[in-house]
Parts: structure tokens; sequence; C-alpha cells
């Protein structure tokens, strides 16, 4: 195991939030290193095709490359991204200290969480068996072998309605299963699926079981008004039906509210502990846009800028570890 | 970059291997096969000679695709003396893959 030298900054995530704090710790002289994952790099818009509602893209932008934009521009400042997952931190204390898959340890005087989120998950017995066999929570990576087949999504909100869209070039038809009477998506993302031919819905139902032996065969559904059970034949179930902070990583050494997410003070980015801020859809179960991640991304910035200028200075990362020893 | 392999040249490639074989299902508009490219590369370079990392564009090559019932990007395919011997959907964590890749290797 090789050991760092105490770094001012370390940021963990590599989505909106987490690259715009590298870019703006960069431009403030922190040296940032931002540990980026070893394949969730990016962040959820990875999964995602044209964004349409980032401000400075009037022709829309897809998703993996204004991640990469993003990337580009933190590295510009000297932020330094490492391709690797954080397996364990300790965050009390004045200096924190993260490991990462990789064996690599470092050590930071302020370290910025913007682990983003995970799908959440049906829970049905037989979600995880047919994952990859038709289960799927990528349209944009999926949607393809689904061509004239019937599919469903399953949710009611934006991204449900974004795969729903995406998936009528493929589909034979797509049904979009949602456990209420309307959608909860945005007007225009709303009404761009009730305006489509290629898009049925199944109201107040929700999904009870999966078929399928070796791939999907269909879907059981209950009327959540009267509790009656149908079937519904389909190849492919997509699940949009929202997410789940990452927060496994800091659970049990900083705060989190009921739902998981870490909590914050007030319009900081602050957390319960001294020198550690959380930005992004770990912290923000409201909002959940790139550009909020974005902005707060920012907020945990300066935030932590803020807070080491009040810190006796690290003169030089040598003399700081030996300092350390 | 791992090398392409095809609906044509899959059975000589990767059935006929001497060492075990892993497969990657991928395809231009799949973003986590994206993410999942270097380290793949990372793997083959570390396993180079023991392991051969092979690559599959799922989108030219419809043969395999249904052949293996392939419904999901990225997918790898562990292959041991021509046998199919574990299948990972998805974007893994490095440490996983590794994990893997050893148990294709130990059943070599």
């Amino acid at each position: 195991m090789t050991e760092t030298p105490v770094r001012d900054v370390v940021i963990v995530g590599s989505g909106p939030a987490g690259y715009t704090a590298a870019i703006y710790a960069a431009r403030a002289g922190l040296r940032p290193v931002v540990l980026a994952g070893s394949v969730t790099a990016g962040g959820a818009l990875m999964n995602t095709t044209e964004v349409e509602n980032f401000p400075g893209f009037p022709d829309g932008i897809l998703g993996p490359e204004l991640m990469e934009q993003m990337q580009k521009q933190a590295e510009r400042f000297g932020a330094e991204v490492v391709w690797d997952d954080v397996t364990e931190v300790e965050l009390a204390g004045p200096i924190k200290t993260i490991v990462t898959g990789g064996g690599e340890t470092y050590r930071a005087r302020a370290v910025i969480l913007a682990t983003g989120s995970a799908y959440r998950e049906l829970g049905l017995p037989d979600e995880k068996r047919l994952s990859g066999r038709g289960v799927s929570w990528c349209a944009t990576c999926d949607g393809f072998f689904f061509r004239d087949q019937d599919i469903v999504v399953v949710g009611g909100g934006d991204s449900a309605v974004e795969e729903a869209t995406f998936l009528t070039r493929f589909g034979r038809t797509v049904t979009m299963v949602h456990r209420r009477d309307e959608l909860r998506a945005s007007k225009i993302m709303a009404d761009r699926a009730l305006a489509d031919p290629k898009i049925r819905f199944e109201w107040n139902s929700e999904i009870v079981g999966i078929s399928g032996d070796t791939k999907v065969t269909g879907v059981t559904l209950r009327d959540t008004v009267t509790g009656e059970t149908r079937e519904l034949p389909a190849g492919g179930i997509f699940v949009a039906i929202g997410h789940e902070p990452r927060t496994e990583l800091v659970k049990g050494q900083i705060e989190l509210d009921e739902a998981g997410y870490i909590v914050v003070q007030g319009r900081t980015t602050a957390t319960n502990l001294e020198g550690v801020f959380a930005c992004g859809d770990v912290v923000d179960h409201v909002y959940r846009q790139a550009i909020t991640a974005a902005g707060e991304g920012c907020s945990a910035a300066l935030d932590a800028q803020h807070y080491l200028a009040g810190l006796p200075p690290l003169v030089d990362d040598e003399v700081a570890v030996s300092a350390e020893a | 970059m791992s090398r392409e392999v095809t609906d044509t040249t899959f059975d000589a490639e990767v059935l006929g291997s001497s060492v075990p074989v892993v497969v990657d299902y991928w395809a231009e508009w799949c973003g986590p096969c994206r993410v999942l490219n270097p380290v793949l590369d990372e793997l083959a370079a570390t396993y180079e000679g023991r392991v051969a990392f092979v690559a599959v564009n799922a989108d030219e090559n419809p043969g395999l695709v249904e052949r293996f019932g392939i419904v999901s990007l990225p997918t790898l395919q562990f292959f041991a003396a021509g046998e199919l011997t574990d299948v990972l959907y998805g974007a893994r964590p490095k440490s996983m893959l590794v994990e893997r890749v050893e148990a294709v290797l130990a059943a070599a």
C-alpha cells in the first residue's frame, strides 16, 4: 500500500457536481484529486442521450460528451482525475483518509462528497435473475435489442418519459406503467409522451411480477385502485423509478436523513463533520438536475476553500507529510 | 483497445483460444461501455499472455447477438477451453472484474 502526501482537497465522484467542484478548487490553486470511479465515472449523465436543458448548449449535447468536456475543463486547471473506486473513508478529525480499490491511500484536509445516486430497483425476486436478460436500467444501452418487441417502461418522471420516448425508435409498442393517474415529468416531456402514438399508458398500475425463464416474456400488473392483477406481455422492461443516494461509504460516519441522503447545513454544503462537504444527487432529493448538481459542486469548492483558508497553510506536500509523521 | 472479433472470427479466436477469453459486447451508443473500456485495457495489460481480452461490436455482429441472446450492453462473457463459464452484465467495478477473471483462470 502506497501513501500519498496530505492534500488540500479530495473530491469523491465525477458527475456534474464533482467536476464543477474540481474546476473551482483547481482554479483556486487547491490542486484537487478527483476520485472518479473505475466504471461509474461521469455519473448518471453517462447513461443519457441528448441533454436539452443544460444552459449554453442551444442545440443540446450528449450526456457523455458533456461529462468529457467537464473533465477536460477540470484537468485544464490542474485537477488530477483518478479512475479508481473509493472503498473506505475516514472522515473524522483534521486529516481525512480515503482508500481506493487500487490500494492507494489519499489524505486530505478537506473532502467533497459527490457520489451521486444509483438506480432504484423494483425489489422483485425475479428482477435480479432477469437483469441483463430483458430487465434494464439503461435505455440508450439496451433499447436496440428490443426492435419490434413490446417494451414496458416503469415510472412516471422525466427519466421514465425520456426512456419511453427514446425506446419508440425500436419497440413495436412502448407501455409506460405508472403508479399514479398522471405523469410526474415536466410538462414538455409529458406532453411529448402523451402525444406519441407509439406510447401507451397503464395508469394506476404497479409491477408485482416479472415472468420469463431465460429472458423476460412479460410482467404482472396490479391496479393500485382495485387491486386486480393482469398480465402484460413484454420482451423488455426498463426501470426508471428514481434513485437511491450512494452513501454506503459514509454511513455511520456522517449525518444522513431518513432517506439516506447526506444532510447539509442550510444553504451551504457543510456536513456535520468539519472539513467534509457534500453536493449533487447524494444531497439533493428535490431538484436532481445536472445544472443544480453543478451549482452545488461550485458551492462545495467555495465552502472548502473558505474552510481551508481558516487553517494553517500546507507549506509543501513533503513538509506536510513529515510534519504529519 | 481490445482486439475485435466478429461473427466470422469468433469460433476460431474465442472457442479455439489456448488461454481463457473475456469477450466484451459493446456499441458506439453505449455510455457505460465507454467507461468500461479503459478498465478492460488495464486488465488486458495485467493478464497479457494468460487471458485474452476481445471485443464484439454488437451493432455489427447480429449473429453473435442472436446466438448468445445478448440484450444488454455492456455484457462480458468468460470462456475457458471453449466453454462459456461466466457472464457479467453492466459496467462493474474493477475489483469485481478481477475476481471474475481470476475465477476463469482457475477454471481453465
